[in-house]
């Protein structure tokens, strides 16, 4: 009965929790209640039920725009940086050198940096090259905020990664190519993929970054921005930023699964023997 | 080692090839200053159990990992089969490997696992089935071919480890102490297979260990390392019986250590002063090179035999029970012998109750003067 004592407390600490889950997820909920309202003020009393403001949506041409602006930032992005971050982990992962952890530091340093900082920075750095602002320099803005979240999801991924899989493959007759592509892809696949999604879903959200350093151009954060400008054109924002948050809900929920899935994969191998 | 005695073999049901297989010629390998193999050469049979025997860091696992091409040595040569290994990569040498980790591959079943070398020879499905098939029934495996790798015990782990090398029928198969992960029954279970399997494939087996018992239970030959170097090679009964120095002799079991004064040397034999045992004649090792006037005699406690009541034995020192430790089967006794610096320790079974000796009883025990070994100091 200890045991289940100490991980059911009772009384003030399920009350704080319960009100910590509140204070985070309230706000939240409010988007998809409003945006099922009739009256397009978000306030309550809810006047009735509707998906009108779901139905206008595909009817917005600027809004297509962005979303497929969106998309391809979201793609280039996540495969840029999933692509550096598969470099980085690895090394990180599999070597041991001096100014390692410096390095790493580094590399997950813009999660912590301001953005607007780092948004005003590169586009200082963008202007001092002839860059003109598009959607690429978007992309590369994203790409520097994506990498860390892609470190962190592939290092979990490869971390434990058994060196003498590799070494068993060779061992068998196997090229270092064959090694990598019957071996080593097959287990890290779930944490690429998983990176991918992560990747793809902080580029779609992303504002401040979008906001600076693109041209005409506007992402799907860009579009809403513009759009609360004008209060008629608020149900459809609630709206369509509901789609926004299930997207990146579902998309996180499935990524959280590959890299679980990845990283029990390499450490199965460890756990079981050990 | 010409004169191997064959008498030392009475379980070598397979006859032993004198052929070589593994030839190593003066191998080192550095790093940096620190030389993890120090100059050493060994030449392993063909189908002959050998193991590499010794500490963690005595470069025995890197000895094994430059045979299977995943080290190289920083200077001297490797052959295997007759062919130098020198710029032969690991996929292509004739050798496979049982990992300590067993390196399993978590994303296939057992069947791929095992057929994941074949695939590159191009087999025709029926052979490679037909192949697979016979590597798991060697390790006694058959039904267990979809069984995902993840959902595999210890013991099934390392069986798929050996099906999948032995299925490459190489030449050499390379085992990196693969028992060490398992617990102490089923290890002594392994232990038999391994060996039963061995003589069954009548492959060239090397197995690097740092378990004595593990060693001369499976093995033809025992190479012993220290420190990078090969300390003696020879079958497990010599190993254990005429260790060439107390490191040695230390690392393979109990062993009394006496000291002696040199009283006479010739070709085969000493004479030896000490001070428990008196003046003693043994053989001289082959290996003995004398270093000045004394000398090391060792005898295993399980040499020394307690002499009961009024028996007698031609030869015998008298000493005290200083000290009584139970094991189930066996009792351990701490004996003192007037003149040694260091008591005795004695291993008695407990048929006669040895266990029942009270501390502080004189004893006598009995020994053999051919279980004395002379080792140089």
């Amino acid at each position: 009965m200890r045991a289940r004592s100490r991980f059911l407390p009772g009384g003030w600490l399920s009350v704080y929790a319960f009100l910590y889950i509140v204070f985070l997820y309230l706000p939240v909920i409010f988007l998809p209640i409003f945006s099922i309202n009739t009256s397009p003020t978000p306030k309550f009393p809810l006047t009735g039920y509707t998906l009108q403001w779901y139905e206008d949506l595909p009817h917005t041409p600027a809004l297509l725009d962005a979303a497929w602006n969106s998309l391809i930032v979201g793609i280039s992005a996540s495969v840029l940086s999933t692509v550096l971050g598969i470099l980085a982990a690895r090394s990180i992962t599999r070597y041991r050198y001096p100014g390692r952890r410096a390095i790493n530091g580094l590399i997950m340093a813009p999660l912590v940096l301001p953005e607007v900082i780092v948004a005003i920075s590169m586009l200082l750095v963008m202007l001092q090259l002839g860059l003109s602002l598009s959607l690429f320099t978007v992309v590369l803005g994203h790409v520097l905020v994506c990498i860390p979240y892609s470190m962190t999801v592939l290092t979990s991924g490869f971390e434990g990664f058994d060196r003498s899989l590799e070494e068993a493959s060779a061992d068998l007759g196997e090229s270092a190519f064959g090694t990598f592509r019957r071996v080593t892809l097959p287990m890290v696949a779930p944490a690429i993929i998983s990176s991918l999604l992560v990747c793809f879903t902080i580029s779609l959200d992303e504002f401040i970054i979008a906001f600076f350093l693109t041209g005409t151009e506007a992402t799907l954060p860009i579009y809403i921005w513009g759009q609360l400008r004008f209060a008629s054109k608020l149900p459809g924002v609630l709206a369509l930023g509901t789609l926004l948050l299930v997207a990146s809900f579902l998309l996180m929920t499935v990524a959280e699964i590959l890299r679980r899935r990845a990283a029990r994969r390499t450490q199965n191998e460890g756990g079981l023997y050990a | 080692m010409p004169d191997q005695p064959r008498i030392e073999h009475p379980r070598a049901e397979r006859p032993q090839s004198e052929k070589p297989m593994i030839e190593i010629r003066d191998v080192t390998r550095s790093y940096g200053a620190f030389k993890a193999l120090d100059d050493a050469s060994l030449t392993i049979r063909e189908g002959e159990f050998f193991s590499l025997l010794g500490p963690s860091g005595c470069g025995k696992t890197t000895l094994l990992r430059m045979i299977a091409g995943f080290d190289n040595p920083t200077s001297g040569s490797i052959a295997v089969g007759g062919q130098p290994m020198e710029g032969i990569p690991a996929n292509r040498r004739p050798t496979n490997m049982v990992f300590q980790s067993y390196a399993i591959f978590p994303h296939l079943n057992v069947e791929q696992n095992v057929a994941y070398g074949l695939k590159r020879l191009k087999l025709q499905g029926a052979e490679e089935k037909r192949r697979v098939e016979e590597a798991l029934a060697q390790v006694s495996l058959t039904g267990l071919g979809k069984r995902r790798a993840t959902e595999l015990s210890g013991g099934q782990r390392h069986r798929v480890a050996l099906a999948r090398a032995l299925v490459m029928r190489p030449k050499v198969l390379l085992l990196d102490e693969p028992l060490s992960a398992l617990d102490k029954k089923l290890r002594e279970q392994m232990q038999v297979e391994l060996r039963r399997l061995q003589q069954a494939v009548g492959i060239t087996f090397v197995l690097v260990t740092h378990d004595q018992y593990e060693a001369l239970a499976m093995s033809d030959r025992i190479a012993v390392m220290f420190g990078g170097r090969i300390a003696q090679v020879a079958s497990p009964k010599e190993i254990y019986q005429r260790p060439v120095n107390r490191q040695v002799a230390d690392f393979l079991g109990g062993m009394n250590f006496v000291k002696a004064e040199i009283v006479e040397e010739s070709g085969a034999s000493l004479v030896v002063d000490t001070l428990g045992f008196g003046r003693v004649r043994t053989d001289k090792p082959k290996a003995f090179v004398r270093n000045g006037g004394g000398a090391t005699l060792g005898i295993r406690p399980e040499r020394l035999r307690v002499l009961w009541d009024n028996a007698t034995a031609k030869f015998e020192v008298a000493g005290k029970v200083v000290e009584r430790h139970y094991f189930g089967e066996i009792t351990h006794l701490i004996v003192e012998i007037p003149g040694l610096e260091k008591p005795l320790s004695v291993t008695e079974t407990n048929d006669f109750g040895a266990d029942d000796i009270p501390v502080g009883t004189p004893i006598r025990l009995a020994y053999d003067p051919e279980a004395l070994v002379a080792m140089a100091d």
